[in-house]
């Protein structure tokens, strides 16, 4: 059975990105519906053209940079591109960060309220990182 | 006519695998067999995990030396 889960992101830190990512990518491998809500310092790795190397937690965060793990932006584009998963960024950041969507990887869907994202929410799993 | 297609996504960690299996299971057309080749033991247990809950028919799991080599047949 189809579950929805709903994940949070608002850490900017390379263990909590790759953890969710993961989360997004096989949910939606295993036939779930995903939506994934990016607020605060997690939303300005997906600004256009920011290179910025993600910072690290401790040391484990270390290996995730190494060859062969998938970097957390392919693994949301992944369960983007093959389960359809919502990628929506926090309105108030956008407005605190004074951008618009359009300042966004394309897979990112409309800037959304955290009312919106509650009632969208209702019912699924919740899981914050 | 169907086909074995391997993938070979050895020396990536989970769910590199799994996922680059589930890219390759949408082109393929139904009957085709995908076999993955992976040194992460945790996909050994996913993969037909996935498999079972999809619906698609794992046809063999083994561990040569260093490498898994999981064969899953497209059902649908």
């Amino acid at each position: 059975m189809s579950r929805k889960i709903n994940i949070v992101c608002v850490s900017g830190t390379h263990e909590k990105l790759q953890m969710a990512a993961m989360f997004a990518s096989v949910a939606i491998a295993t036939g779930d519906t995903v939506t994934v809500f990016f607020s605060m310092n997690a939303l300005t790795y997906f600004i256009k053209g920011n290179t910025t190397s993600v910072p690290t937690e401790g040391e484990f965060g270390k290996l995730l940079s190494q060859k062969g793990v998938p970097p957390f932006k392919q693994l949301f584009q992944q369960a983007h591109e093959l389960g359809d998963a919502e990628l929506l960024p926090c309105s108030m950041a956008i407005d605190l960060l004074k951008i618009t969507k359009d300042d966004l990887d394309p897979e990112f869907g409309p800037p959304t309220g955290l009312t919106h994202f509650l009632s969208h929410s209702e019912g699924g799993d919740l899981l914050t990182f | 006519m169907s086909e074995t297609k391997i993938i070979d996504a050895c020396n990536t960690y989970c769910p590199g695998p799994l996922m680059e299996l589930i890219s390759y299971m949408k082109q393929a057309e139904v009957g085709d067999i995908l076999e993955l080749l992976s040194t992460d033991e945790g996909t050994a247990g996913d993969v037909p995990e996935w498999v079972n809950k999809i619906g698609h028919e794992m046809v063999s799991s083994e561990k040569v030396g260093e490498i898994w080599h999981i064969k899953v047949r497209k059902t649908k």
